[in-house]
């Protein structure tokens, strides 16, 4: 197989195939948790452990699963490792399980990981779909920093903790529910832009 | 059990807490289905109706099944298999008994699996109604009305956006801003002004 298009598996899900900001998947979790940075990356983490391995395992399976229920068999596959990030998150970085909260057992509802599952691990060998897996999560990853970055700077003046500037308060509303929905909002947009920019 | 705590129920549910609004569970069917106020209005019923039967039921396997075993942390894996079956049975039963409500709410019953909103419910329900393996008092009853309102939540505010959407059609928006990015942008308004419920304490 030729490298550049092993490649192409891989940086697909980064910028051309971005999970949250060209397929608008996953977005429940990427609004609630984008508060810090440092819930964004965990939870950026969580998730892509979870696809990862789920795209590994489901990749290995798919000549064996009868077609008719190939998706609750994929919805048990990915459960079972939510569970396992659920159980080491509690166990190694409570304070980060009680900041994510119901968000971490929610992982598994998350449509980008059924998303890659169907569409990709379903129809590709191991080597492809661990690729397309650690692409995705990665994109989800900085989709999910990104906005984090914003609402932190902008809602508490901080980023990962330290403080930036104190001289003016911060726009609270931001880290607020409406912050989220209106940063998510422009960012698409902006992203709209640019790309008809771009092809015109 | 006293009126208060039931009453505190609802209005959180369904105003201060609000599933889409406020908690950000299950925006997919938000932002995807809010396009008319019909199609908003059958999705809205088929939630309502997933959620309170979801929640009755994974509050059973939980108290009769997990605890008594042992098996606390099976919850996710457990839940998400009896959301799936129940929708999966749900929809054979209305297919057979009344073809019509089939048609109003058969497609989206399928949709409403992978809906965090029905999974984040019954989690919600566990984590609240059961304080160090014991159930509360009442809480069946508690979790019945929670899973409801919080069904009666979503819909308020699917109902509202497709409201707000079908008039935006004839808005002239940005072109960069069309479709998704100004739902996102009328959601952040709307729950701009559900926060002031906030003020309601009880």
């Amino acid at each position: 197989m030729d490298m550049k298009k092993t490649l192409k598996e891989f940086t697909k899900g980064i910028l051309r195939e971005n999970p949250v900001f060209v397929i608008a998947l996953g977005l429940c979790p990427t609004l609630a948790v984008s508060v810090s940075l440092e819930n964004a990356l965990g939870m950026g983490l969580a998730a892509s452990f979870v696809l990862l391995f789920s795209n590994l395992l489901i990749s290995a399976i798919r000549n064996i699963v009868p077609a008719r229920i190939r998706i609750p068999c994929f919805i048990v596959v990915i459960a079972s490792f939510v569970t396992i990030v659920e159980l080491l998150m509690a166990a190694f970085s409570p304070q980060l399980a009680r900041q994510l909260g119901i968000f971490v057992p929610l992982i598994v509802v998350n449509c980008i990981i059924l998303g890659r599952a169907e569409s990709f691990a379903s129809r590709n060998t191991v080597f492809l779909s661990v690729l397309d897996g650690l692409g995705m999560g990665l994109g989800f990853t900085l989709a999910l920093s990104l906005i984090a970055v914003i609402r932190e700077f902008l809602g508490s003046g901080k980023i990962l903790g330290h403080v930036l500037f104190e001289s003016f308060p911060p726009a609270t509303i931001m880290i607020l529910a409406p912050g989220a929905l209106l940063t998510m909002g422009l960012l698409i947009g902006l992203i709209n832009l640019i790309t008809s920019r771009n092809k015109g | 059990m006293d009126v208060g705590i039931i009453l505190s129920i609802i209005i959180s549910m369904v105003f201060v807490n609000n599933f889409v609004l406020s908690k950000f569970l299950g925006l997919c069917p938000f932002l995807g289905v809010s396009r008319n106020i019909k199609p908003a209005i059958s999705m809205g019923m088929a939630v309502i109706f997933v959620m309170t039967l979801s929640g009755l039921l994974t509050w059973l396997v939980y108290r009769f099944v997990l605890l008594p075993l042992g098996l606390v942390y099976l919850r996710t894996i457990v839940f998400i298999l009896v959301i799936a079956s129940f929708v999966q049975f749900a929809e054979m039963v209305i297919l057979k008994k009344s073809p019509a409500l089939y048609r109003a709410l058969g497609i989206y019953l399928p949709l409403i699996t992978t809906n965090c909103a029905v999974l984040g419910v019954t989690v919600l329900n566990i984590d609240t109604f059961f304080v160090n393996g014991k159930s509360l008092p009442g809480g069946l009853v508690l979790t019945l009305l929670q899973s409801f309102f919080a069904g009666i939540g979503f819909t308020l505010a699917l109902l509202l956006m497709a409201g707000i959407r079908e008039r935006l059609d004839l808005a002239d928006v940005p072109k960069s801003l069309r479709g998704v990015p100004i739902a996102f942008i009328v959601a952040s308004l709307m729950s701009l002004a559900f926060m002031g419920f906030n003020g309601f304490r009880f």
